[in-house]
């Protein structure tokens, strides 16, 4: 057995106006297929440990978590060890029907964002309405930083979590250090 | 700059997180089509200054692609709709012709 290795091992930096750090390795399951169908439903919430979420939402629960992606779509969150395991349970659970489950795992990469000016960062990067009545816990969002496609969901105040593809991991990186440069607060949000 | 509803996840966000991808309701002439249909799917487009129909993909978000109706001189959008159409919806051309009462779609 070879040790998983994230994109950045980890990589962190703190000098800016929020602590960014690379969180993984990550298991991450994506899960396509009729999110209408009970049985499908049912597979998902046992792989994720949490409940269905709605529309453009996310539930987690520490480590375990699931995503709205698409309408035919759903990302399931879980420790990087069990993620082979549960894609295969999930896809022995769906098969037959016209789904697809499949570890994502290494193909994706996590950073968290905390701190005060977390909504600030953030906004620099991408076209969304980062302000508090606007966007809150819970809610998910699949958008672009800069010109690499994303999603982000804050777990609480003050701080976000980022999924991008391991191929742009660097990229993401150097881009949230520079939304971060010291003297960058916008203090809009806060 | 456009701001788009996408109707298959409900965002409304600003066209950098979309692509556009050209006329919609094309009829599809493949093989066995006549040299002239080919020709005309493949490379004669209407290219309207005024209402035109579009395909739309929310590349940066849900990843699903979908219709709009929008105008190409003033860049208003009429609305957006389902891609598992051949023709707009009445909704959609009702609310064109309450905007451009002149509006002849096959002029
Ligand atoms: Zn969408």
């Amino acid at each position: 057995m070879s040790d998983p290795v994230s994109a950045l091992k980890n990589a962190s930096d703190s000098t800016g106006i929020v602590q960014i750090s690379e969180v993984g390795p990550a298991g991450m399951i994506t899960l396509r297929g009729d999110l209408a169908d009970k049985a499908l439903i049912k597979a998902a919430v046992a792989a994720g440990g949490v409940n269905l979420p709605e529309q453009r939402r996310i539930n987690t629960e520490g480590d375990r978590g699931m995503a709205w992606m698409s309408p035919d779509e759903l990302l399931i969150l879980c420790p990087y060890a069990e993620a082979k395991d549960r894609t295969a349970d999930l896809a022995a659970a769906v098969a037959g029907q016209f789904a697809l489950a499949v570890n994502v795992s290494d193909a994706r990469v996590v950073f968290e964002l905390k701190g005060p000016h977390a909504r600030d960062v953030m906004a620099k990067l991408a076209p969304v309405d980062l302000h508090p009545s606007a966007f809150t816990p819970g809610m998910f969002r699949r958008t672009r930083l800069a010109q690499v496609a994303a999603a982000l969901w804050m777990p609480q105040e003050d701080c976000f979590r980022i999924v991008c593809f391991r191929s742009v991991a660097q990229y993401v990186f150097d881009l949230l250090n520079v939304s971060a440069m010291p003297g960058s607060e916008v203090n809009y949000y806060g | 700059m456009l701001n788009i509803h996408c109707p298959n996840c409900g965002v409304t966000a600003e066209e950098t997180e979309f692509h556009a991808h050209g006329e919609a309701h094309l009829t599809r002439f493949g093989p066995g089509a006549s040299d002239d249909d080919f020709e005309s799917y493949l490379f004669m487009r209407a290219n309207p200054k005024g209402v035109h129909f579009e395909r739309w993909r929310h590349q940066n978000g849900c990843g699903k692609w979908f219709h709009m109706a929008r105008c190409t001189m003033t860049l208003e959008i009429f609305g957006t709709y389902s891609a598992q159409t051949t023709e707009p919806p009445q909704d959609i051309l009702d609310r064109i012709r309450a905007r451009r009462p002149d509006w002849n779609p096959h002029p």
